[in-house]
């Protein structure tokens, strides 16, 4: 038996519509009402004192690469959730473009297992929608259910074929799992690196053009409407994905958008000197799209906020920038990122918006019992100090990778506490 | 130093070629000034003249060790680049992309380390990405000279261009440059533009819509679909080579048509002030992007280019070469 209480932090709880000063009782790994709830008394209780931060509900990533089973010298389930931890994360969805890929129940339970004993998050696994993620034939995507994915997604790939698509969204309906989709139409996109525009021109580097991401943003808000099921656009990039995503909600269809910090944070000109740490897939978009991207945000439009950490050794991305792999870490920077644009500079979103967004809108669309305080919950638990000032420092990182943009930045807001089932996973120094 | 001197009036000293040169490394044109453009130009005009000796070598990079590193096929511009050195007294040794250990893996960096680690001097490189000059650049000691990367720029190539405008013309301020062609594509294309807009000179791109985005105007270029609108008030036209053959298939139906809306051909010539140039980067598609006679006619100074280009390519090896020393 054991008694955690975290005192005099202003908790935020939005599923339960919390939002005061007060205290969080745990015991043996959930949540408790009241210290009168508390069954075992004389058990020994750990005290937290929170005056000055603020307590919410263990933060959800629905977007993160963990690179096992098969690259583990980019990352390991163990060293991912980790870095997890540091960044105030303790829910994490991992991405099924390992190897093999997750597109079979036993890759589902061994990660699963390998997770259960080697990572201080919860780690979730999404299967793949087609197998090899290749978007020729589905993946058995109802065992893949059964062996405890939360969701199906080609990430990294695009199902091209539309029937194909359809009848996954359809197959994915019947089982009951949400379908999240990696927006990239192949022929628009070609061998593109870098967003479609001035700096693709001026440095003569294959154009990823916005257009890419919107036809296939336009083909799920078909589909979500034709097939009556739920698609999320993972990492939405342009001004008319927005647009169009704003318009098909407001009409109700089930189609929803996340953003990930680099897109809001930086803009393509990053890319004039080639450093393949400004590479990811889509990539870095103009200043219009950027502003298009927290408008979105601040009116609901893009309701999820995720990392899509997507670790890569430094020998991998120190080669020609066409050459190199797609993606940056994010899990240590992008609370930091997200509270320090969105909640300080722009002024977007409150804190409370901001911590829904990791916290209920993901757990909706999973359907996950995370993200709450609610009585009885995993007494999973995130403290932070949204006006602490630091500085990136990615020699400190807990991921086995360094392939990140914000070395040396200045953030205002970051996770100081992370406690997981009732047990504090990692601590700021 | 000394050897140059000898050569030329318009360099009075070490002093001062270290005030206008301080570059190990050439990448491209937009990152240089305007003095230093001209600088170059002025240390090829040195250079041009031992061209017509008897004896056609000064000893300015005697020791000196220079790889031609070609991960992409060329033959002109790396015969270019090797006389060039030659003619300066290097060491000269090839390397194609076949014969390269990057095909059984190794990286860009590590083969350029390993070339470092054998004393090579002068890295002149060419490569299929944009970039990769620039990437090897920041991680060695040696000289980096981009023979072209990408779509990215093809700087010596420009310089030429630009030298013989000068030479022809007495200068490039003023007058109106049409550069016809695969401008979206060309490494070509974006120096030029680079170079002609800093020295002042009018500039206007030509060629079908997708393969001229209306992005370029934002190098502060003019855009033209229309070439019998351009021909007429050119100073210099540039032709760039039209390929079809490979990823082009969606960018143009083909170069027969090509050839109907923007070729050269002899009718279209005379639409051209007397006193045009007539430039093209070669090889040539006699026929698709340039009439044949056009081509050998007397306002084409295509082999001009070729000859100014050793001269250029010394300048810039003696120039960068001189830094990597100090």
């Amino acid at each position: 038996m054991s008694t955690t209480i975290i005192r005099n932090g202003h908790v935020i709880d939005p599923a339960n519509k919390r939002d005061e000063v007060g205290d969080v009782y745990i015991e043996d790994g959930k949540i408790v009402a009241s210290r009168s709830e508390i069954r075992n008394p004389n058990s020994e209780i750990e005290e937290i004192d929170a005056s000055g931060l603020i307590v919410t509900p263990g933060l959800i990533d629905m977007h993160v690469h963990l690179r096992e089973p098969g690259f583990g010298h980019k990352e390991t389930i163990e060293s991912g959730a980790r870095a997890a931890a540091a960044g105030g994360f303790t829910t994490i969805v991992c991405m099924p473009n390992t190897s093999p890929v997750a597109d079979d129940p036993s890759t589902i339970a061994w990660i699963k297992s390998r997770a259960a004993t080697a990572a201080c998050v919860n780690v979730l696994p999404a299967g793949a929608i087609s197998k090899d993620l290749a978007g020729e034939e589905l993946a058995p995507i109802g065992s893949l259910v059964q062996a405890g994915i939360v969701a199906i997604t080609d990430d990294g790939h695009c199902i091209q074929n539309h029937e194909l698509m359809r009848r996954a969204v359809e197959y994915a309906r019947m089982v009951e799992v949400p379908v999240l989709d990696h927006c990239q139409d192949y022929n628009f996109v070609g061998n593109g690196v870098v967003n479609e525009g001035y700096w693709s021109t001026l440095l003569g580097l294959p154009g990823w053009p916005a257009v890419g991401e919107e036809a296939i943003v336009m083909r799920n808000i078909l589909l979500a409407e034709l097939c009556d099921h739920h698609i999320h656009c993972q990492h939405v990039t342009t001004a008319k994905s927005v647009r169009l995503l704003r318009e098909a909600r407001r009409r109700g269809v089930k189609i929803s958008g996340e953003v990930c910090p680099h897109h809001i944070a930086l803009t393509d000109e990053a890319i004039q000197n080639f450093d393949t740490n400004y590479k990811m897939n889509p990539p870095l978009r103009a200043q219009t799209d950027v502003d298009a991207l927290l408008e979105g945000i601040s009116d609901g439009t893009l309701s999820v906020l995720a990392s899509d950490h997507a670790p890569h050794a430094d020998f991998e991305k120190e080669v020609e920038f066409d050459a190199a792999p797609f993606g940056i870490i994010g899990l240590e920077t992008a609370l930091g990122l997200f509270l320090d644009l969105l909640v300080h500079k722009h002024r977007k979103i409150d804190i409370v918006r901001l911590i829904k967004m990791c916290t209920v809108e993901p757990a909706k669309l999973l359907k996950l019992e995370a993200g709450t305080l609610s009585v009885g919950a995993s007494a999973d638990v995130t403290l932070l100090n949204p006006d602490l000032e630091w500085t990136v420092q990615i020699d400190k990182f807990e991921s086995g990778s360094r392939n990140s943009p914000f070395d040396g930045w200045k953030l205002k807001g970051r996770a100081v506490r992370t406690i997981v089932g009732g047990k504090t996973v990692w601590e700021l120094d | 130093m000394r050897i140059v001197e000898s050569t030329t009036t318009s360099l009075s000293g070490n002093a001062q070629a270290a005030m206008r040169w301080n570059r190990k490394d050439l990448l491209g044109l937009r990152e240089l000034s305007v003095d230093e453009i001209n600088f170059i130009l002025e240390t090829a005009d040195a250079f041009k003249q031992v061209g017509t000796r008897e004896i056609k070598k000064v000893p300015a990079l005697r020791g000196k060790t220079l790889v031609n590193f070609f991960v992409e096929p060329s033959t002109r511009t790396r015969t270019s680049f090797e006389l060039a050195a030659f003619r300066l007294s290097a060491d000269v040794i090839n390397i194609s992309a076949t014969a390269s250990s990057l095909k059984k893996g190794e990286t860009l960096k590590d083969t350029a380390r390993n070339l470092e680690a054998l004393h090579a001097d002068i890295l002149v490189l060419r490569h299929s990405s944009a970039g990769a000059p620039q990437f090897l650049a920041n991680r060695l000691e040696a000289s980096v000279i981009n023979a072209g990367d990408g779509a990215h720029e093809h700087p010596t190539q420009a310089l030429l261009d630009l030298y013989t405008i000068r030479e022809k013309r007495g200068k490039i301020a003023g007058l109106h440059v049409a550069i016809i062609g695969d401008i979206l594509f060309s490494r070509v294309a974006r120096s030029n533009i680079f170079g002609l807009v800093k020295l002042g000179a009018c500039v206007t791109l030509v060629g079908p819509s997708t393969l001229v985005p209306r992005e370029f105007e934002k190098l502060g270029v003019q855009i033209s679909h229309k070439i019998d609108n351009v021909l007429p008030s050119a100073d210099v036209v540039n032709l760039l080579r039209v390929q079809h053959e490979r990823q082009r298939k969606e960018y143009f139906p083909g170069t027969g048509e090509y050839t109907r809306f923007f070729g050269l051909t002899k009718e279209r010539a005379k639409l051209l002030k007397p006193d045009c140039l007539i430039m093209h980067p070669g090889p040539i598609n006699r026929g698709v992007e340039i009439d044949s006679e056009v081509a050998d006619g007397l306002q084409s100074v295509i082999l001009d280019q070729v000859t100014n280009g050793l001269a250029v390519r010394m300048a810039v090896l003696y120039l960068c070469g001189g830094i990597a020393n100090t």
